[in-house]
């Protein structure tokens, strides 16, 4: 901890560096400065943009109504930052305290934050990859891209995995009346989000708009034609599919690769920290100096256990950011905890789809507004006889009133009526997750950590 | 001009899609899509929008005038 004249140098005149250079990144530096720090400030970024949003990509820019490279964010304030970007950090020494770069060259920090998010997962085949007409969709680079072959009007377009970013794109097509086919392994669309029984829901509006979803199926290899560009998908029930352009929407891997030897709990599930923000390193002893924020996180929360919750959520990378910030400059006493409720949103196939909670830690659903078969409703999912969550399909109005309930661990199902209530909403029933053994393209949300129910955490001592 | 909606926020009031409809629109009966960078010749409907959001999801760059975006490689380094 630092002592009262340290921080106040550090707040007067350290350098603070902030490696990760997107939402979360942007208002950590904006906290920074509107908490009265004025020292050195040094953005770092792989990417050679200002920190731009993504949610739009997506939706409005897939749509092409708003043109690529036109969702940088808003700036909240000055900054006057040091920008590196368009150079990637890749070494972290915590001993010196020093970032280097892919450029060769390295930053000195006396207080750290890591904000270096997720990237898309790419299809494991390199080969079939690297076909002119196979895409990933997760920066802005990738989006110009897409929209581009989209534009051209192809003849199929194939969609690998029904997550939400997977369907957004399938909705995407169907807006600009491109022939598409989603692949799913699971059961149904978003049913790691959001379970079996919204995942029906989704099917339904997937059909409805003309995709030609097939689910239980994975895409076991993507053809090309002499000329290196993609002409055909095969699929592992035998089928196969003549398609130009494939979108691969597997989910997300987190960018810690560079942290490796570093010291710090860094891994493929992320970068553990404590409810303040500051990271562990291997020893499981806090950092002082190391801050974590946003995708890449995982921190303990109180509403669920304390265990560990990874969130790739948007109002989370904000929310985190400006905690993290706070700490960063402020003694022990005033630091805050990030007890943030998990809230995300998706548009797609004239939808407004929002959450609460954490649906997919859930055993039962309970319809508690509207109705599944007008596709418009409000559910609540519990687990073990508490309010873990709620999903809202053109019912935001209603997810406050949830989120509430479940701050509180109201009881489940709710023990009063609610307005708009139907018959399929008197009982709970089962929420349909697949098996979290079976891996799919994975929710957005990971819960993991010390429960002793939980056996996916190894101790291997060095 | 720059403009983010917390779409968290959003409740779908849709006082925003009356007040600037070149700027934001409603994608079906809830869902909010708008353009992230309006020209400046908006900025006057845009700020209504902002005032007007029941929930206060619009955040615009220079709001009232009293930041300005600072140009990345302005101050150095980049």
């Amino acid at each position: 901890m630092a002592l009262d004249g340290s921080l106040e140098r550090l707040r007067r005149e350290g350098h603070i560096v902030v490696v990760g250079a997107s939402l979360a990144g942007l208002r950590a530096a904006e906290t920074l400065r509107e908490e009265g720090f004025t020292g050195t400030l040094t953005m770092i970024g792989d990417e050679p943009y200002e920190p731009y949003d993504r949610p739009p990509l997506s939706k409005q820019v897939l749509l092409g109504l708003v043109p690529v490279g036109q969702t940088a964010l808003p700036r909240r304030r000055t900054l006057d930052a040091r920008w590196r970007l368009g150079a990637a950090a890749t070494a972290l020494d915590m001993a010196a305290k020093r970032v280097t770069l892919a450029d060769g060259t390295s930053v000195e920090y006396d207080r750290l934050l890591i904000t270096t998010g997720v990237r898309s997962r790419p299809w494991p085949n390199e080969l079939e990859a690297g076909l002119d007409g196979v895409f990933v969709l997760r920066t802005t680079d990738d989006a110009a891209r897409l929209v581009g072959r989209l534009r051209a009007g192809p003849r199929r377009v194939l969609v690998i995995g029904a997550g939400f970013t997977g369907s957004e794109i399938a909705s995407v097509c169907r807006e600009r009346e491109l022939p598409v086919t989603v692949a799913e392994r699971g059961p149904a669309p978003l049913v790691g989000a959001l379970g079996g029984v919204i995942g029906e829901v989704a099917a339904e509006l997937q059909h409805q708009y003309g995709v030609d979803l097939r689910c239980g199926v994975m895409v076991t290899g993507l053809e090309g034609d002499g000329a290196g560009r993609l002409r055909r998908a095969h699929f592992s029930d035998g089928a196969a599919l003549d398609a130009e352009v494939a979108v691969v929407a597997l989910g997300a891997t987190r960018n810690t690769e560079w942290l490796a030897g570093s010291g710090l709990a860094a891994g493929p599930r992320g970068i553990a920290c404590d409810a303040g923000c500051r990271a562990f390193d291997v020893r499981g002893i806090v950092s002082d100096d190391v801050f974590v924020a946003g995708d890449v996180a995982r921190s303990p929360h109180p509403l669920f256990g304390y265990q560990f919750l990874s969130l790739e959520h948007w109002g989370n990378a904000v929310a985190q950011a400006e905690v993290a910030a706070h700490n960063m400059i402020s003694p022990g006493e005033r630091r805050r905890p990030h007890l943030w409720t998990p809230y995300f949103w998706s548009a797609q196939f004239g939808v407004n789809i929002k959450s609460v909670g954490v649906p997919n830690m859930a055993d039962q659903i309970l319809v508690g507004q509207g109705s599944l078969s007008e596709h418009r409703f409000t559910a609540a999912y519990g687990y073990q006889g508490r309010v873990i969550a709620a999903v809202a399909f053109d019912q935001a109005k209603w997810l406050e009133f949830y989120q509430r309930q479940i701050e509180q661990a109201a009881p489940f199902p709710l023990p009063f009526t609610t307005v708009d209530r139907r018959t399929e909403g008197m009982r709970p029933v089962p929420a349909g997750f697949p098996d979290p053994s079976v891996p799919t393209h994975g929710p957005e949300v990971t819960v993991s950590g010390h429960s002793p129910t939980d056996q996916r955490v190894t101790f291997t001592p060095a | 001009m720059r403009v983010v909606v917390d779409l968290n926020r959003c409740q779908g009031y849709a006082q925003c899609a009356f007040l600037a409809p070149d700027v934001f629109a409603m994608h079906g009966e809830e869902a909010l899509l708008y353009d992230a960078r309006p020209d400046d010749t908006r900025r006057a409907d845009v700020l209504r929008a902002v005032a007007a959001c029941p929930v206060r999801a619009i955040t615009v760059e220079g709001a009232g005038g009293r930041w300005t975006a600072d140009r990345v490689g302005a101050s150095d380094g980049a």
